[in-house]
């Protein structure tokens, strides 16, 4: 019994630590389906999220505050602005509506099967794990807003990570830097398919690239959408360096493209859809008619009856089969009619089918502050709102040619 | 024939929290711990629940309230992370233990016994922490003595504030 008494402490301290080893143990070698310490992480959130959820409102309240109502300057000049890139930005969609077209044709020969993401919903970041060995976050959104685990979390610049645990009111999210993380991604010029890994350190690499295979620094990584949680083309981010790596490996070294140390908001990929492309969506076109798209054409000569009055629309032949048929006319300059007005119409294409800008920036629209609302957005499509007439309008020909 | 020398258990202070307080101030050192790295990046090399746990485990000088202390701050640590529960648990046990253990043995009422205590209990919940990580969880990680000195430094820094604040709520038995 003096032993006993002796060596209480010594005694108290070998059982804890055993209990615990225990603990561990039987988490370790539990499948990752079950999870027995639900409970357990589910109380230590609701202790803590709620004080953090109450000061990001407080500091989003005041920094709204502070934003609408006195740091008003510079609102012209930047209004000014964004006039300007909108201009830039619809000439730019004018061109890539014809190649969404084409693309279109061409999907629907190969009866492929496209991804897209057809709603998502913002959710604020309010606080991480606070370890640098577990990088994650937690968000405002969990399964009472319909979250679930595996769900794709992105941003505006690029992807961040995926839900791991949804709770009643907030959800875990595991970013792609931590290293029990693996995304499929692929380089975006020389199409190698890789997994991106997180590393101890933060960093992000991409493993599984043939160490004979030529990677430039610089090039961009997609998603290879291999994963089966986020969709193919989703921007990650830039190859920063490349190294000879264990085995017949590369060592590349990725740049994410979206800051994931100072994430605010991000958007949950809730719903994902995947469909074949339609040829009926897209409409029969003749080869001549694609060529007379993408060719510059002459403006029509001005009627004779233009001294009279008249405009050239209206004297412009319209019937069908006549030597003049409406041709798409070459983007003017920023400064002159929209593409919109200058172009024939043709109904829009779907939501979620325009391709990818050329910088492979998904381009998701900005987080609603309050992030109540689902948003729906592709990440194919340059904005949410409807892609506007663009292209020229096909011919009603009663001879159905093959494309292209 | 007993021996009675100035760090003696009889002659040591030793203190008590309100129940407040011990709820409260671990709970704090969570949150914070959890929210300030999204404001202040470089906050995560600190790890202030570790601090509050040597800083009960010194006022008390009891082993057995400084593992569970050291055991329960840990478990909340855990839960909050995406790896097995027990990974912190285990090492701030042995923090709290080794702590109060050494709090009867030394005096730590002065800061440079605390900076240095500071030091060497962070590099002891980083060696087990590593230990276990990548022993018992399979974690690959990666071991650097200059930035684990570093960073016990950077702590021991913080720790000596953090100290001080405790001395103002703790009690007198």
């Amino acid at each position: 019994m003096d032993v006993l008494g002796r060596y209480r402490n010594l005694i108290v301290l070998v059982g804890v630590l055993f209990a615990q080893v225990l603990g561990l143990a039987v988490q370790v070698k539990r499948t990752s389906d079950s999870e027995p310490t639900r409970l357990i992480r589910i109380w230590a959130v609701g202790a803590v999220t709620p004080l953090e959820r109450m000061l990001v409102w407080v500091q989003t309240s005041t920094g709204n505050v502070w934003h609408n109502y006195f740091y008003l300057r510079g609102v012209r000049a930047e209004n000014r602005n964004l006039k300007a890139q909108i201009e830039r930005m619809s000439l730019e969609q004018v061109r890539m509506s014809q190649d969404a077209d084409q693309a279109r044709r061409l999907q629907a020969l190969l009866a492929f099967k496209e991804q897209f993401i057809s709603q998502t919903m913002a959710a604020q970041v309010i606080g991480s794990s606070g370890s640098e060995q577990s990088r994650s976050l937690y968000i405002d959104k969990g399964e009472n807003n319909g979250i679930k685990p595996d769900m794709a979390v992105i941003t505006a610049d690029g992807i961040v990570g995926k839900v791991l645990h949804a709770y009643p009111s907030t959800s875990l999210v595991l970013l792609i830097n931590d290293q029990s993380s693996g995304v499929g991604a692929i380089l975006e010029k020389s199409r190698l398919q890789g997994i991106l890994k997180g590393t101890s350190a933060g960093e992000v690499v991409l493993e599984k690239v043939m160490s004979d295979e030529t990677v430039p620094p610089g090039e961009m990584v997609l998603t290879s959408g291999g994963d089966g949680i986020f969709p193919k083309g989703l921007l990650v981010g830039r190859v920063t360096k490349v190294g000879a790596g264990s085995d017949l490996f590369l060592n590349i070294r990725v740049r994410p493209a979206a800051d994931l140390s100072r994430l605010e908001e991000v958007l949950v990929v809730t719903k994902i859809d995947e469909r074949q492309a339609q040829p009926e969506q897209t409409g029969a076109a003749r080869a001549v008619d694609i060529l007379a798209e993408r060719l510059p054409s002459v403006p029509p000569k001005p009627p004779e009856n233009a001294e009279k009055g008249d405009t050239p629309e209206s004297a412009a032949p319209t019937t069908p089969g006549s030597d003049a048929k409406p041709k798409a006319l070459p983007p003017t300059s920023a400064g002159g009619a929209s593409p919109a007005a200058v172009k024939p119409t043709k109904p829009a294409p779907d939501a979620g089918t325009a391709p990818m800008p050329p910088s492979g920036k998904p381009p998701v629209p900005k987080a609603n502050a309050n992030g109540a609302d689902a948003v729906k957005v592709s990440p194919k499509k340059v904005s949410p709102e409807p892609v506007p007439p663009a292209v020229a309008p096909k011919p009603q020909s009663s001879v159905q040619d093959s494309p292209q | 024939m007993a021996i009675t020398t100035y760090t003696s258990g009889e002659q040591v202070e030793v203190y008590r929290f309100s129940i407040p307080a011990t709820i409260l101030i671990p709970l704090a050192a969570v949150f914070l711990q959890a929210w300030l790295p999204l404001r202040i990046h470089f906050f995560s090399i600190f790890d202030l629940p570790l601090l509050v746990v040597i800083g009960f485990a010194t006022a008390r000088r009891s082993p057995l309230a400084g593992l569970v202390t050291g055991g329960l701050i840990g478990i909340l640590q855990d839960a909050l992370t995406h790896q097995p529960i027990g990974l912190y648990g285990i090492s701030k046990t042995v923090v709290g233990f080794g702590a109060s253990s050494l709090g009867i043995k030394l005096d730590v009422e002065n800061a440079g016994a605390r900076f240095l205590l500071t030091i060497f209990f962070y590099v002891v919940h980083e060696v087990v922490y590593f230990m276990i990580a990548r022993g018992l969880v399979g974690l690959h990680m990666a071991w650097s003595w200059p930035h684990e000195f570093l960073s016990g430094v950077a702590n021991a820094l913080l720790g000596v504030f953090v100290f001080l604040l405790l001395d103002y709520v703790k009690q007198r038995t």
